[in-house]
């Protein structure tokens, strides 16, 4: 089963629907931007021009207000030979094709290794944006998804410094904060999310959470296998610091490296030690105040 | 790859920067001064001390009605501020604050009212110890808001931050009671003023030895400028008073004045530090880097299939 919540399914009994997410596949992700585009459309974001920003073909740099999905795009400078067990033949040829044109894109010797990977909400089984929200507009859905309520959200930011993966902002010019659905009103029609639906080479792959599970893990297997040993999922184990998420990935390379934390933590795990340490300051500033009132001669 | 070995994306930022306005630093300050203030006054009252316990309620009023306007004033969507009282959930120390300084503001009011004109002397009886007693959790709370957040500079100093609180919320409320007090009637708070400017920089201390390289951004760029200040300005308060304020009415001013700033310096140093902390991936992975390689952490990755399921 997959990992329950403190709202799902329990509060929502028989209206309990099966936990649904994501599992990216990034290995298969071409950086089209089809998903980023499809989700600007059917949710009706605003735009969000970041300008040219140099960093490879990532125009959009991060997650935010009016981007819920971001492809990020990596250059990696790795050893031609060992680029995708090029064979002999094929670095020849390439050696050719430098010589004769006079194109070298790299340094000798180097290949270009490009890693792309469409970033989302995580929908976390321990949503430190849900919990710390003091107005209620973050709410669990009978998906066992994360929505923020636009109509109770009264833009605090609270749920923005509590994100250890930086998804949720304020937006500009309306106050209130906004985030994937998981397309929420999709879901609710038995259609799957706007991206996943978008995306042509599958690297989306929207649909229960247990059965993505499996799927990646027989994913995760077969690239090993064949030798890609930098190959890993993130965020797809309870065991991690958020109880695991409901949109997870597999990656190619460290989580930094995408702009995602190698080991977040949902702060509530310490709320014990905080809430302790804020009783014994109130005492001891009572304490003081009273040896500071009566303490004289 | 920066230039300490942390990889990231470009260097761009991990996590969000707050999104709050500099009257969430002036709340930490006007909460601290009301909490602090209520307990100062209601003390002073019981030991006789009218003269300053009817300033210090004014205080702890002045305070309490300032910072429901700037709780307000920062948040994106103003008029949706009762909102926060749809639901009391201790998960989030934004609502349990709220219902605290609704409580505190109520019961304050009432005993700055009576101190005042005299008013509503029974309700008054029940209202000073109750809202000296909300003002205690009120002067410390707002730590348990920034340390639960995902901001490194915060989040790491949550044993501690509390503590940095309490003691500048009864540096503040003193600093203000020997400004606005006589002299002769003062001693309690400038006793106060000392203690809560010492214990303010001690726990300070404290604490960025235990953030370590996490409180990087509390020594440099503009957090780091202010924090240096405000322990001056603070040391400087505390000393003006402990000297002088006791014979000279205008040390007693200055020397208040001072304390007070410092202890509002203080607060916005920390406040800005967490933007700095959020803004560089390196403090973000850093620490989660280490904890993954120090075997104190599972990661949020894993590279070793499961047995596929039958």
């Amino acid at each position: 089963m997959s990992a329950e919540t403190l709202a799902w399914p329990g509060s929502y009994g028989g209206d309990a629907k099966p936990r649904v997410g994501f599992f990216t596949d990034t290995s298969i992700c071409i950086g089209c931007k089809a998903c980023e585009v499809a989700c600007k459309e059917w949710n009706r974001i605003p735009e969000s021009p970041q300008g040219f920003t140099g960093k490879s073909y990532d125009n959009t740099l991060d997650l935010g207000a009016n981007t819920w999905r971001h492809v990020a795009f990596i250059e990696q400078r790795v050893p031609a030979d060992a680029d995708g067990g090029a064979s002999l033949v094929e670095a020849a040829e390439r050696g050719g094709l430098v010589e004769r044109e006079g194109l070298a894109t790299s340094k000798e010797g180097d290949g270009v290794r490009w890693l792309m990977s469409s970033d989302v909400c995580k929908h976390c089984t321990e949503a430190a944006c849900l919990e710390v929200c003091p107005t209620g507009a973050l709410f669990r859905t009978e998906f066992g998804t994360v929505v923020v309520q636009e109509d109770v959200c009264n833009g605090c930011g609270y749920c923005v410094s509590a994100c250890p993966f930086g998804v949720l902002d304020r937006r500009e010019g309306d106050g209130r904060v906004w985030k994937c659905t998981l397309c929420y009103d999709r879901l609710k029609d038995d259609r799957e999310p706007a991206c996943a639906q978008a995306c042509p080479t599958n690297s989306i792959q929207f649909g229960e959470v247990d059965e993505l599970r499996e799927r990646a893990e027989k994913r995760l297997a077969k690239l090993r296998g064949d030798g890609q040993s930098e190959a890993r999922l993130y965020l797809a184990d309870e065991e991690d610091g958020i109880g695991g998420a409901g949109a997870f990935f597999l990656l190619l390379d460290e989580p930094e490296v995408y702009g995602l934390p190698p080991d977040p933590v949902d702060s509530r795990r310490h709320l014990g030690a905080i809430w302790a340490a804020t009783g014994a300051a109130a005492a001891a500033l009572g304490a003081g105040l009273v040896a500071a009132v009566f303490g004289g001669r | 790859m920066s230039e300490d070995g942390t990889r990231s994306y470009y260097g761009q930022p991990v996590i969000k920067e707050p999104v709050w306005s500099p009257e969430i630093p002036a709340y930490l300050f006007t909460g601290g001064l009301a909490g602090a203030s209520a307990g100062l006054a209601y003390l002073a009252g019981l030991r006789g001390d009218e003269e300053l316990a009817r300033r210090a309620w004014i205080a702890a009023g002045a305070g309490v009605s300032a910072s429901p306007l700037l709780l307000i004033s920062d948040l994106g969507v103003p008029r949706r501020f009762l909102n926060m009282l749809r639901m009391f959930k201790v998960t989030s120390p934004m609502s349990v604050g709220s219902w605290i300084l609704s409580a505190s503001g109520l019961a304050t009011s009432v005993a700055t009212a009576n101190a005042v004109t005299g008013a509503l002397p029974r309700a008054a009886a029940a209202a000073r110890p109750a809202a000296a007693l909300l003002g205690l959790p009120l002067s410390t709370y707002t730590a348990a808001l920034l340390t639960n957040t995902a901001i490194p500079v915060w989040h790491e100093a949550r044993g501690v931050l509390a503590f940095v609180f309490a003691g500048g919320s009864a540096a503040s409320a003193s600093a203000v009671a020997v400004a606005v007090t006589p002299p002769r009637h003062a001693a309690p708070a400038r006793r106060l003023a000392v203690g809560g400017a010492a214990a303010e920089l001690i726990a300070l201390a404290a604490m960025e030895r235990r953030l370590g390289e996490l409180g990087e951004p509390l020594r440099s760029g503009r957090a780091g400028t202010l924090n240096r200040l405000a322990k001056g300005i603070t040391l400087a308060g505390a000393a003006v008073i402990g000297a002088r304020a006791g014979r000279s009415r205008a040390a007693a001013v200055a020397g208040g004045a001072i304390l007070a700033a410092g202890t509002l310096a203080e607060r916005w140093a920390i406040f800005r530090a967490g933007f700095q902390s959020a803004a560089d991936p390196k403090y973000v992975v850093g620490p989660q880097r280490r904890r993954i390689e120090e075997g104190t952490a599972r990661g949020g990755s894993r590279q070793a299939p499961r047995l596929a399921s039958a």
